[in-house]
Protein backbone atom coordinates (compact mmCIF):
# COMPACT_ATOMS: atom_id res chain seq x y z
CA UNK A 1 0.00 0.00 0.00
CA UNK A 2 1.95 2.98 -1.22
CA UNK A 3 1.15 6.69 -1.25
CA UNK A 4 2.36 7.70 -4.70
CA UNK A 5 0.80 11.18 -4.38
CA UNK A 6 3.57 11.98 -1.88
CA UNK A 7 6.34 11.14 -4.35
CA UNK A 8 7.80 14.20 -6.01
CA UNK A 9 10.33 14.56 -8.82
CA UNK A 10 14.08 14.63 -8.12
CA UNK A 11 13.90 12.03 -5.40
CA UNK A 12 11.85 14.13 -3.01
CA UNK A 13 9.02 12.97 -0.77
CA UNK A 14 6.27 15.29 0.45
CA UNK A 15 6.27 15.29 4.23
CA UNK A 16 4.01 18.23 5.07
CA UNK A 17 1.06 19.56 3.07
CA UNK A 18 0.54 23.29 2.84
CA UNK A 19 -2.06 23.40 5.63
CA UNK A 20 0.29 21.46 7.90
CA UNK A 21 3.16 23.86 7.21
CA UNK A 22 0.93 26.89 7.73
CA UNK A 23 -0.31 25.56 11.08
CA UNK A 24 3.25 24.85 12.10
CA UNK A 25 4.30 28.43 11.47
CA UNK A 26 1.25 29.97 13.12
CA UNK A 27 2.13 27.94 16.21
CA UNK A 28 5.86 28.73 15.92
CA UNK A 29 5.37 32.46 15.33
CA UNK A 30 2.91 32.88 18.18
CA UNK A 31 5.07 30.73 20.46
CA UNK A 32 8.20 32.78 19.82
CA UNK A 33 6.29 36.00 20.49
CA UNK A 34 4.78 34.49 23.65
CA UNK A 35 8.13 33.22 24.83
CA UNK A 36 9.92 36.53 24.34
CA UNK A 37 7.19 38.77 25.81
CA UNK A 38 6.64 36.23 28.59
CA UNK A 39 10.34 36.18 29.44
CA UNK A 40 10.25 39.98 29.59
CA UNK A 41 7.81 39.71 32.50
CA UNK A 42 9.61 36.76 33.96
CA UNK A 43 12.91 38.47 34.64
CA UNK A 44 13.86 42.11 35.19
CA UNK A 45 17.02 41.40 33.23
CA UNK A 46 14.94 40.58 30.16
CA UNK A 47 12.40 43.39 30.54
CA UNK A 48 13.98 45.17 27.56
CA UNK A 49 12.44 42.46 25.37
CA UNK A 50 9.04 44.04 26.04
CA UNK A 51 10.38 47.37 24.78
CA UNK A 52 11.60 45.69 21.61
CA UNK A 53 8.05 44.47 21.00
CA UNK A 54 6.57 47.96 21.16
CA UNK A 55 6.48 48.59 24.90
CA UNK A 56 5.45 46.67 27.98
CA UNK A 57 1.79 47.76 27.90
CA UNK A 58 1.34 46.50 24.34
CA UNK A 59 3.15 43.28 25.19
CA UNK A 60 0.85 42.76 28.14
CA UNK A 61 -2.20 43.41 25.97
CA UNK A 62 -1.19 41.19 23.07
CA UNK A 63 0.44 38.30 24.92
CA UNK A 64 -2.87 36.68 25.95
CA UNK A 65 -4.33 37.09 22.44
CA UNK A 66 -1.23 35.51 20.91
CA UNK A 67 -1.77 32.78 23.50
CA UNK A 68 -5.21 32.08 22.05
CA UNK A 69 -3.71 31.90 18.55
CA UNK A 70 -1.07 29.49 19.82
CA UNK A 71 -3.65 27.37 21.53
CA UNK A 72 -5.82 27.12 18.42
CA UNK A 73 -2.80 26.18 16.30
CA UNK A 74 -1.88 23.44 18.78
CA UNK A 75 -5.49 22.21 18.81
CA UNK A 76 -5.45 22.01 15.03
CA UNK A 77 -2.17 20.10 15.17
CA UNK A 78 -3.85 17.73 17.57
CA UNK A 79 -6.62 17.18 15.06
CA UNK A 80 -4.13 16.62 12.22
CA UNK A 81 -1.41 14.57 13.86
CA UNK A 82 -2.49 13.01 17.14
CA UNK A 83 -3.47 9.73 15.44
CA UNK A 84 0.16 9.23 14.40
CA UNK A 85 1.54 10.20 17.78
CA UNK A 86 0.49 7.22 19.91
CA UNK A 87 3.42 5.06 20.90
CA UNK A 88 3.89 1.61 19.40
CA UNK A 89 5.61 -1.55 20.65
CA UNK A 90 8.66 -0.47 18.73
CA UNK A 91 9.03 2.71 20.78
CA UNK A 92 10.26 0.91 23.89
CA UNK A 93 13.14 -0.49 21.90
CA UNK A 94 13.88 3.00 20.60
CA UNK A 95 14.02 4.52 24.08
CA UNK A 96 16.33 1.71 25.20
CA UNK A 97 18.72 2.74 22.45
CA UNK A 98 18.37 6.49 23.02
CA UNK A 99 22.07 6.73 23.78
CA UNK A 100 22.93 5.81 20.19
CA UNK A 101 20.48 8.42 18.98
CA UNK A 102 22.16 11.16 21.01
CA UNK A 103 25.53 10.06 19.64
CA UNK A 104 24.27 10.33 16.05
CA UNK A 105 24.57 6.59 15.54
CA UNK A 106 21.24 6.45 13.78
CA UNK A 107 21.99 3.19 12.02
CA UNK A 108 21.91 1.47 15.39
CA UNK A 109 18.37 2.67 16.09
CA UNK A 110 15.33 0.50 15.51
CA UNK A 111 13.44 1.75 12.43
CA UNK A 112 10.67 4.29 13.06
CA UNK A 113 7.62 5.50 11.14
CA UNK A 114 6.55 9.04 10.34
CA UNK A 115 7.46 10.14 13.87
CA UNK A 116 10.11 8.81 16.16
CA UNK A 117 9.25 8.43 19.86
CA UNK A 118 11.14 11.60 20.72
CA UNK A 119 9.03 13.58 18.28
CA UNK A 120 5.91 12.00 19.73
CA UNK A 121 6.93 13.02 23.22
CA UNK A 122 7.56 16.56 22.00
CA UNK A 123 4.09 16.66 20.48
CA UNK A 124 2.36 15.49 23.66
CA UNK A 125 4.54 17.83 25.70
CA UNK A 126 3.35 20.80 23.69
CA UNK A 127 -0.29 19.69 23.89
CA UNK A 128 0.03 19.29 27.66
CA UNK A 129 1.82 22.64 28.13
CA UNK A 130 -0.69 24.31 25.81
CA UNK A 131 -3.58 23.21 28.01
CA UNK A 132 -1.83 24.28 31.23
CA UNK A 133 -0.77 27.61 29.75
CA UNK A 134 -4.27 28.34 28.51
CA UNK A 135 -5.93 27.49 31.83
CA UNK A 136 -3.43 29.45 33.94
CA UNK A 137 -3.13 32.21 31.33
CA UNK A 138 -6.84 32.98 31.45
CA UNK A 139 -6.58 33.43 35.21
CA UNK A 140 -3.61 35.79 34.76
CA UNK A 141 -5.50 37.62 32.02
CA UNK A 142 -8.31 38.77 34.30
CA UNK A 143 -6.95 38.87 37.86
CA UNK A 144 -9.31 41.70 38.76
CA UNK A 145 -12.35 39.47 38.23
CA UNK A 146 -11.12 36.75 40.56
CA UNK A 147 -12.79 37.48 43.90
CA UNK A 148 -10.72 37.61 47.06
CA UNK A 149 -12.00 34.29 48.37
CA UNK A 150 -10.92 32.52 45.15
CA UNK A 151 -7.41 33.98 45.33
CA UNK A 152 -5.95 30.47 45.48
CA UNK A 153 -6.63 30.35 41.74
CA UNK A 154 -4.31 33.30 41.24
CA UNK A 155 -1.65 31.78 43.48
CA UNK A 156 -1.83 28.57 41.44
CA UNK A 157 -1.68 30.44 38.15
CA UNK A 158 1.54 32.30 38.98
CA UNK A 159 3.23 28.95 39.58
CA UNK A 160 1.62 26.88 36.82
CA UNK A 161 1.99 29.45 34.03
CA UNK A 162 5.74 30.06 34.32
CA UNK A 163 6.26 26.37 35.15
CA UNK A 164 4.52 25.20 31.98
CA UNK A 165 6.22 28.00 30.04
CA UNK A 166 9.65 26.81 31.22
CA UNK A 167 8.80 23.23 30.29
CA UNK A 168 7.64 24.28 26.84
CA UNK A 169 10.72 26.48 26.36
CA UNK A 170 12.84 23.42 27.14
CA UNK A 171 10.93 21.39 24.55
CA UNK A 172 11.23 24.29 22.13
CA UNK A 173 15.03 24.45 22.50
CA UNK A 174 15.40 20.74 21.85
CA UNK A 175 12.99 20.99 18.93
CA UNK A 176 15.00 23.80 17.29
CA UNK A 177 18.25 21.99 17.94
CA UNK A 178 17.07 18.76 16.37
CA UNK A 179 15.26 20.21 13.39
CA UNK A 180 17.60 23.04 12.44
CA UNK A 181 21.03 21.89 13.57
CA UNK A 182 21.10 18.14 14.08
CA UNK A 183 18.89 16.63 11.36
CA UNK A 184 19.94 18.53 8.27
CA UNK A 185 17.03 18.51 5.84
CA UNK A 186 14.29 18.55 8.44
CA UNK A 187 13.87 22.33 8.34
CA UNK A 188 13.04 22.25 4.65
CA UNK A 189 10.17 19.90 5.33
CA UNK A 190 8.21 22.64 7.09
CA UNK A 191 9.22 25.28 4.52
CA UNK A 192 8.94 23.64 1.10
CA UNK A 193 7.23 20.59 2.50
CA UNK A 194 9.47 17.83 1.16
CA UNK A 195 12.47 15.78 2.25
CA UNK A 196 14.97 13.75 0.27
CA UNK A 197 14.63 10.02 -0.17
CA UNK A 198 17.85 9.64 1.79
CA UNK A 199 16.41 11.65 4.66
CA UNK A 200 13.25 9.56 4.71
CA UNK A 201 15.15 6.27 4.58
CA UNK A 202 17.58 7.34 7.23
CA UNK A 203 15.30 8.90 9.85
CA UNK A 204 11.89 7.38 9.09
CA UNK A 205 12.47 4.05 7.29
CA UNK A 206 9.04 2.59 8.10
CA UNK A 207 7.33 5.73 6.85
CA UNK A 208 9.49 5.58 3.74
CA UNK A 209 8.35 2.03 3.05
CA UNK A 210 4.74 3.06 3.61
CA UNK A 211 5.10 5.85 1.09
CA UNK A 212 6.88 3.96 -1.68
CA UNK A 213 5.17 0.65 -0.92
CA UNK A 214 6.75 -2.43 -2.41
CA UNK A 215 7.28 -0.53 -5.60
CA UNK A 216 10.32 -1.86 -7.37
CA UNK A 217 11.05 1.50 -8.86
CA UNK A 218 11.45 3.96 -5.99
CA UNK A 219 11.39 7.67 -6.89
CA UNK A 220 14.35 8.97 -8.78
CA UNK B 1 9.96 64.50 56.88
CA UNK B 2 10.17 66.28 53.61
CA UNK B 3 11.90 66.07 50.25
CA UNK B 4 14.81 63.95 51.33
CA UNK B 5 12.41 61.31 52.62
CA UNK B 6 11.22 60.82 49.03
CA UNK B 7 14.37 59.05 47.96
CA UNK B 8 13.56 55.79 46.25
CA UNK B 9 14.86 52.80 48.19
CA UNK B 10 13.12 49.85 46.52
CA UNK B 11 11.83 49.44 42.99
CA UNK B 12 9.85 46.68 41.28
CA UNK B 13 11.52 44.49 38.66
CA UNK B 14 14.54 46.73 38.42
CA UNK B 15 17.79 45.34 37.03
CA UNK B 16 20.73 46.98 38.75
CA UNK B 17 21.24 49.58 41.43
CA UNK B 18 18.34 51.49 42.99
CA UNK B 19 18.89 55.27 42.91
CA UNK B 20 18.90 56.53 46.47
CA UNK B 21 19.14 53.13 48.16
CA UNK B 22 20.76 53.50 51.59
CA UNK B 23 22.19 56.92 50.76
CA UNK B 24 20.85 58.45 53.90
CA UNK B 25 19.17 57.46 57.12
CA UNK B 26 15.82 59.15 57.45
CA UNK B 27 12.65 58.80 59.39
CA UNK B 28 10.33 56.04 58.33
CA UNK B 29 6.86 57.50 58.55
CA UNK B 30 3.75 55.79 59.84
CA UNK B 31 0.06 56.34 60.24
CA UNK B 32 -1.47 55.24 63.51
CA UNK B 33 -5.18 54.43 63.58
CA UNK B 34 -6.88 54.15 66.93
CA UNK B 35 -9.95 52.00 66.23
CA UNK B 36 -11.16 52.60 69.78
CA UNK B 37 -11.85 56.27 69.12
CA UNK B 38 -13.02 56.06 65.49
CA UNK B 39 -16.69 57.01 65.21
CA UNK B 40 -17.06 55.96 61.56
CA UNK B 41 -17.85 59.49 60.34
CA UNK B 42 -16.13 58.96 56.91
CA UNK B 43 -14.44 62.37 56.95
CA UNK B 44 -11.23 60.56 55.98
CA UNK B 45 -12.98 58.87 53.03
CA UNK B 46 -14.11 62.24 51.71
CA UNK B 47 -10.76 63.93 52.35
CA UNK B 48 -9.00 61.12 50.45
CA UNK B 49 -11.22 61.55 47.40
CA UNK B 50 -10.88 65.32 47.53
CA UNK B 51 -7.12 65.51 47.84
CA UNK B 52 -6.42 62.76 45.33
CA UNK B 53 -9.04 64.12 42.93
CA UNK B 54 -10.73 60.75 42.57
CA UNK B 55 -13.93 60.55 40.50
CA UNK B 56 -16.93 59.62 42.60
CA UNK B 57 -18.44 56.15 42.15
CA UNK B 58 -21.71 54.69 43.34
CA UNK B 59 -22.00 53.67 46.96
CA UNK B 60 -23.61 50.41 48.04
CA UNK B 61 -26.02 50.43 50.98
CA UNK B 62 -26.16 47.13 52.85
CA UNK B 63 -27.83 48.16 56.11
CA UNK B 64 -24.52 48.88 57.81
CA UNK B 65 -22.38 51.94 58.33
CA UNK B 66 -20.10 51.00 55.46
CA UNK B 67 -19.92 52.93 52.18
CA UNK B 68 -19.23 49.96 49.87
CA UNK B 69 -18.06 46.34 50.18
CA UNK B 70 -14.35 46.95 49.48
CA UNK B 71 -11.94 49.62 48.32
CA UNK B 72 -11.94 50.47 44.62
CA UNK B 73 -9.44 51.88 42.15
CA UNK B 74 -11.04 55.28 42.82
CA UNK B 75 -11.87 54.75 46.51
CA UNK B 76 -8.69 54.13 48.47
CA UNK B 77 -9.90 54.74 51.99
CA UNK B 78 -12.85 52.78 53.37
CA UNK B 79 -14.20 52.47 56.89
CA UNK B 80 -15.07 48.80 57.40
CA UNK B 81 -17.93 48.22 59.81
CA UNK B 82 -18.67 45.19 61.96
CA UNK B 83 -21.35 44.76 64.61
CA UNK B 84 -19.71 42.37 67.01
CA UNK B 85 -21.50 40.55 69.82
CA UNK B 86 -19.21 39.95 72.75
CA UNK B 87 -19.33 36.92 75.01
CA UNK B 88 -21.28 38.82 77.67
CA UNK B 89 -23.95 39.61 75.06
CA UNK B 90 -23.07 43.27 74.71
CA UNK B 91 -22.65 44.80 71.27
CA UNK B 92 -19.60 46.50 69.87
CA UNK B 93 -19.42 48.56 66.71
CA UNK B 94 -16.00 48.01 65.27
CA UNK B 95 -14.80 50.55 62.74
CA UNK B 96 -11.56 50.08 60.87
CA UNK B 97 -10.16 52.53 58.39
CA UNK B 98 -8.97 50.26 55.58
CA UNK B 99 -6.36 51.40 53.07
CA UNK B 100 -2.92 50.37 51.84
CA UNK B 101 -0.81 49.23 54.78
CA UNK B 102 2.52 50.36 53.25
CA UNK B 103 4.32 47.16 54.26
CA UNK B 104 8.05 47.40 54.88
CA UNK B 105 8.28 44.21 52.80
CA UNK B 106 5.61 44.82 50.15
CA UNK B 107 4.13 41.80 48.35
CA UNK B 108 2.88 43.95 45.47
CA UNK B 109 6.38 45.22 44.79
CA UNK B 110 7.87 41.74 44.96
CA UNK B 111 5.31 40.45 42.44
CA UNK B 112 5.40 43.36 39.97
CA UNK B 113 7.19 42.59 36.67
CA UNK B 114 7.41 46.16 35.39
CA UNK B 115 10.53 48.23 35.99
CA UNK B 116 9.71 51.01 38.42
CA UNK B 117 5.90 50.56 38.44
CA UNK B 118 5.98 50.17 42.22
CA UNK B 119 8.53 51.98 44.35
CA UNK B 120 9.18 52.38 48.02
CA UNK B 121 10.59 55.65 49.26
CA UNK B 122 13.15 55.91 52.03
CA UNK B 123 10.32 57.06 54.29
CA UNK B 124 8.63 53.68 53.76
CA UNK B 125 5.77 54.84 51.53
CA UNK B 126 4.91 52.30 48.82
CA UNK B 127 3.78 54.15 45.73
CA UNK B 128 2.48 52.98 42.34
CA UNK B 129 3.84 54.80 39.28
CA UNK B 130 0.98 54.38 36.83
CA UNK B 131 3.14 55.57 33.92
CA UNK B 132 5.17 52.37 34.27
CA UNK B 133 2.28 50.04 35.12
CA UNK B 134 1.38 47.45 32.50
CA UNK B 135 -1.86 46.40 34.17
CA UNK B 136 -0.92 42.75 34.63
CA UNK B 137 -2.40 42.63 38.13
CA UNK B 138 0.48 40.64 39.63
CA UNK B 139 0.40 43.18 42.50
CA UNK B 140 -3.18 42.11 43.25
CA UNK B 141 -1.89 38.57 43.68
CA UNK B 142 1.09 39.64 45.77
CA UNK B 143 -0.88 41.77 48.26
CA UNK B 144 -2.00 40.03 51.47
CA UNK B 145 -4.51 42.84 52.21
CA UNK B 146 -6.53 42.96 48.94
CA UNK B 147 -5.61 46.59 48.27
CA UNK B 148 -4.42 47.23 44.67
CA UNK B 149 -7.40 47.73 42.35
CA UNK B 150 -7.52 47.62 38.56
CA UNK B 151 -9.07 50.40 36.48
CA UNK B 152 -10.45 48.81 33.29
CA UNK B 153 -10.46 52.16 31.46
CA UNK B 154 -6.82 53.07 31.94
CA UNK B 155 -5.73 49.42 32.39
CA UNK B 156 -3.55 50.46 35.34
CA UNK B 157 -3.69 49.70 39.02
CA UNK B 158 -4.27 52.25 41.81
CA UNK B 159 -4.18 52.44 45.59
CA UNK B 160 -3.55 54.75 48.54
CA UNK B 161 -0.29 56.70 48.17
CA UNK B 162 -0.16 57.65 51.83
CA UNK B 163 -0.39 61.11 50.26
CA UNK B 164 3.27 60.87 49.25
CA UNK B 165 2.85 64.26 47.55
CA UNK B 166 1.81 65.86 50.84
CA UNK B 167 4.34 64.00 52.97
CA UNK B 168 7.10 65.08 50.59
CA UNK B 169 6.17 68.68 51.38
CA UNK B 170 6.18 68.08 55.11
CA UNK B 171 2.40 67.76 55.46
CA UNK B 172 0.38 64.93 56.99
CA UNK B 173 -1.84 62.75 54.76
CA UNK B 174 -5.28 64.20 53.93
CA UNK B 175 -7.17 61.61 55.98
CA UNK B 176 -5.20 62.52 59.09
CA UNK B 177 -5.95 66.18 58.62
CA UNK B 178 -9.68 65.54 58.28
CA UNK B 179 -10.22 63.28 61.28
CA UNK B 180 -12.43 65.06 63.84
CA UNK B 181 -11.81 62.75 66.80
CA UNK B 182 -8.04 62.62 66.63
CA UNK B 183 -8.08 58.86 66.22
CA UNK B 184 -5.66 59.22 63.30
CA UNK B 185 -2.04 60.09 64.01
CA UNK B 186 0.92 60.58 61.75
CA UNK B 187 4.63 60.84 62.43
CA UNK B 188 7.83 58.85 62.49
CA UNK B 189 7.35 55.12 62.91
CA UNK B 190 9.24 55.15 66.22
CA UNK B 191 7.09 57.93 67.65
CA UNK B 192 3.90 56.24 66.48
CA UNK B 193 4.93 52.92 68.01
CA UNK B 194 5.55 54.68 71.28
CA UNK B 195 2.22 56.40 71.19
CA UNK B 196 0.46 53.17 70.22
CA UNK B 197 1.98 51.22 73.10
CA UNK B 198 1.00 53.96 75.57
CA UNK B 199 -2.59 53.92 74.35
CA UNK B 200 -2.76 50.12 74.42
CA UNK B 201 -1.48 50.12 78.00
CA UNK B 202 -4.10 52.70 78.90
CA UNK B 203 -6.83 50.55 77.33
CA UNK B 204 -5.65 47.47 79.19
CA UNK B 205 -5.16 49.15 82.56
CA UNK B 206 -8.00 51.63 82.70
CA UNK B 207 -10.68 50.72 80.16
CA UNK B 208 -11.18 47.03 80.74
CA UNK B 209 -9.83 45.85 77.39
CA UNK B 210 -7.36 43.24 78.65
CA UNK B 211 -6.48 42.14 75.11
CA UNK B 212 -5.90 45.62 73.73
CA UNK B 213 -2.80 45.86 71.59
CA UNK B 214 -1.01 47.23 68.56
CA UNK B 215 -1.25 45.77 65.05
CA UNK B 216 2.11 46.05 63.28
CA UNK B 217 2.45 42.60 61.68
CA UNK B 218 5.98 41.20 61.51
CA UNK B 219 5.19 38.85 58.60
CA UNK B 220 5.42 41.75 56.16
CA UNK B 221 8.27 43.45 58.01
CA UNK B 222 5.90 45.74 59.91
CA UNK B 223 3.56 48.22 58.30
CA UNK B 224 3.49 51.94 57.63
CA UNK B 225 -0.07 51.92 58.93
CA UNK B 226 -0.58 50.61 62.46
CA UNK B 227 -3.78 49.96 64.37
CA UNK B 228 -4.68 50.07 68.02
CA UNK B 229 -7.28 47.33 68.55
CA UNK B 230 -9.56 46.69 71.56
CA UNK B 231 -8.78 43.01 71.04
CA UNK B 232 -5.46 42.45 69.29
CA UNK B 233 -5.91 38.68 69.54
CA UNK B 234 -8.81 38.81 67.07
CA UNK B 235 -7.88 41.21 64.29
CA UNK B 236 -10.21 39.29 61.93
CA UNK B 237 -13.18 40.95 63.65
CA UNK B 238 -12.10 44.25 62.18
CA UNK B 239 -13.28 43.71 58.63
CA UNK B 240 -11.11 40.62 58.13
CA UNK B 241 -7.76 42.08 59.12
CA UNK B 242 -5.43 39.08 58.70
CA UNK B 243 -3.86 37.82 61.92
CA UNK B 244 -0.49 36.98 60.42
CA UNK B 245 -0.27 38.53 56.94
CA UNK B 246 2.53 37.23 54.74
CA UNK B 247 3.46 37.58 51.11
CA UNK B 248 1.65 34.47 49.75
CA UNK B 249 3.94 31.42 49.78
CA UNK B 250 3.29 30.78 46.08
CA UNK B 251 4.37 34.32 45.23
CA UNK B 252 7.55 33.91 47.29
CA UNK B 253 8.34 30.61 45.55
CA UNK B 254 7.57 32.09 42.14
CA UNK B 255 9.79 35.12 42.61
CA UNK B 256 12.46 33.19 44.53
CA UNK B 257 13.59 29.59 44.00
CA UNK B 258 11.48 28.92 40.89
CA UNK B 259 12.95 31.96 39.17
CA UNK B 260 16.49 30.87 39.89
CA UNK B 261 15.94 27.22 39.04
CA UNK B 262 14.22 28.26 35.81
CA UNK B 263 17.03 30.61 34.82
CA UNK B 264 19.70 28.01 35.58
CA UNK B 265 17.75 25.38 33.62
CA UNK B 266 17.36 27.64 30.57
CA UNK B 267 20.99 28.75 30.49
CA UNK B 268 22.18 25.23 31.30
CA UNK B 269 20.04 23.84 28.49
CA UNK B 270 21.48 26.25 25.95
CA UNK B 271 25.04 25.49 27.01
CA UNK B 272 24.31 21.75 27.02
CA UNK B 273 22.94 21.79 23.48
CA UNK B 274 25.89 23.84 22.28
CA UNK B 275 28.37 21.42 23.82
CA UNK B 276 26.48 18.49 22.32
CA UNK B 277 26.81 20.10 18.91
CA UNK B 278 30.54 20.68 19.45
CA UNK B 279 31.01 17.06 20.42
CA UNK B 280 28.71 15.26 17.98
CA UNK B 281 27.80 17.79 15.31
CA UNK B 282 24.91 17.28 12.93
CA UNK B 283 23.53 13.88 12.07
CA UNK B 284 25.29 14.11 8.75
CA UNK B 285 25.06 11.37 6.15
CA UNK B 286 28.77 11.37 5.47
CA UNK B 287 29.72 10.91 9.09
CA UNK B 288 27.68 7.79 9.29
CA UNK B 289 28.76 6.40 5.95
CA UNK B 290 32.35 6.93 6.87
CA UNK B 291 31.78 5.23 10.19
CA UNK B 292 30.15 2.33 8.37
CA UNK B 293 33.05 2.15 5.91
CA UNK B 294 35.56 2.22 8.72
CA UNK B 295 33.69 -0.55 10.50
CA UNK B 296 33.64 -2.58 7.31
CA UNK B 297 37.31 -1.99 6.70
CA UNK B 298 38.11 -2.95 10.26
CA UNK B 299 36.07 -6.10 9.90
CA UNK B 300 37.84 -6.93 6.66
CA UNK B 301 41.24 -6.30 8.21
CA UNK B 302 40.38 -8.47 11.19
CA UNK B 303 39.17 -11.22 8.90
CA UNK B 304 42.30 -11.00 6.78
CA UNK B 305 44.49 -11.08 9.87
CA UNK B 306 42.64 -14.11 11.14
CA UNK B 307 43.00 -15.91 7.80
CA UNK B 308 46.65 -15.06 7.70
CA UNK B 309 47.06 -16.33 11.22
CA UNK B 310 45.31 -19.58 10.35
CA UNK B 311 47.50 -19.99 7.26
CA UNK B 312 50.67 -19.51 9.24
CA UNK B 313 49.63 -21.71 12.17
CA UNK B 314 47.29 -24.27 10.69
C1 LIG C 1 -2.12 29.68 25.86
C2 LIG C 1 -2.54 30.85 26.14
C3 LIG C 1 -1.78 31.87 26.97
C4 LIG C 1 -2.39 32.86 27.68
C5 LIG C 1 -3.89 33.16 27.73
C6 LIG C 1 -1.35 33.58 28.38
C7 LIG C 1 -1.56 34.65 29.22
C8 LIG C 1 -0.60 35.24 30.01
C9 LIG C 1 -0.83 36.35 30.87
C10 LIG C 1 -2.15 37.07 31.03
C11 LIG C 1 0.34 36.64 31.49
C12 LIG C 1 0.59 37.79 32.46
C13 LIG C 1 1.43 38.85 31.81
C14 LIG C 1 0.87 39.32 30.52
O1 LIG C 1 -0.33 39.50 30.40
O2 LIG C 1 1.65 39.51 29.58
C15 LIG C 1 1.33 35.71 31.04
C16 LIG C 1 2.65 35.66 31.45
C17 LIG C 1 3.61 34.81 30.91
N1 LIG C 1 3.43 33.95 29.86
FE1 LIG C 1 1.66 33.50 28.98
N2 LIG C 1 -0.12 33.04 28.08
C18 LIG C 1 -0.33 31.99 27.21
C19 LIG C 1 0.63 31.18 26.61
C20 LIG C 1 2.00 31.29 26.87
C21 LIG C 1 3.02 30.53 26.16
C22 LIG C 1 2.79 29.55 25.02
C23 LIG C 1 4.19 30.87 26.69
C24 LIG C 1 5.49 30.31 26.17
C25 LIG C 1 6.62 30.34 26.68
C26 LIG C 1 3.94 31.84 27.77
C27 LIG C 1 4.89 32.40 28.61
C28 LIG C 1 4.64 33.30 29.61
C29 LIG C 1 5.61 33.75 30.56
C30 LIG C 1 7.06 33.28 30.67
C31 LIG C 1 4.96 34.69 31.38
C32 LIG C 1 5.59 35.45 32.54
C33 LIG C 1 5.40 34.67 33.80
C34 LIG C 1 6.00 35.41 34.96
O3 LIG C 1 5.82 36.61 35.04
O4 LIG C 1 6.64 34.77 35.78
N3 LIG C 1 2.58 32.07 27.83
N4 LIG C 1 0.73 34.85 30.13
S1 LIG D 1 -0.53 45.83 37.48
FE1 LIG D 1 0.57 45.90 39.43
S2 LIG D 1 2.14 44.31 39.19
FE2 LIG D 1 1.41 44.77 37.10
S3 LIG D 1 2.80 46.37 36.35
FE3 LIG D 1 1.05 47.44 37.31
S4 LIG D 1 1.74 47.82 39.40
FE4 LIG D 1 3.12 46.25 38.58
Amino acid sequence: MSQPDLLLPHGRILRYHFHERLTHWVAAGSFIYLMLTGLAFWSPWLFWLALVFGGPQISRTLHPWAGLVFFFAVSYMYAMWSAQMYSTENDKEWWKNIEHYTKNEDDRMPPVGRYNPGQKLLFWGFVFCGLLLLASGVVLWFPEYIPWNLRLLRYAAVIVHPGAALLSIGLFMIHIYMSVFAERGAFGSVIRGDVSVEFAKRYHPIWYKEVVGDSTNPPK
Amino acid sequence: MSQETMRIQKMSAHAGAIPGEDTQRTYVVSKLIDTTTCIGCKACEVACMEWNDLPFGETVFDNTYQTMPETRWNYWNLILFNEHEREDGSLQWLMRKNQCMHCADPGCLAACPSDGAIIQYANGIVDFQQANCIGCGYCITGCPFNIPKFNPQTKRVYKCTLCADRVGEGLEPACIKACPTGCLHFGSKDDMKDLAEKRATQLRDHYNFPNAGVYDPAGVGGTGVMYILHDATKPELYGGLPKDPQIPLMVKLWKGPIKWLGNIAMIGGLIGLFIHYLRFGPKDREDQDIREQIALAQEKAAKAAKEKNEEEHP
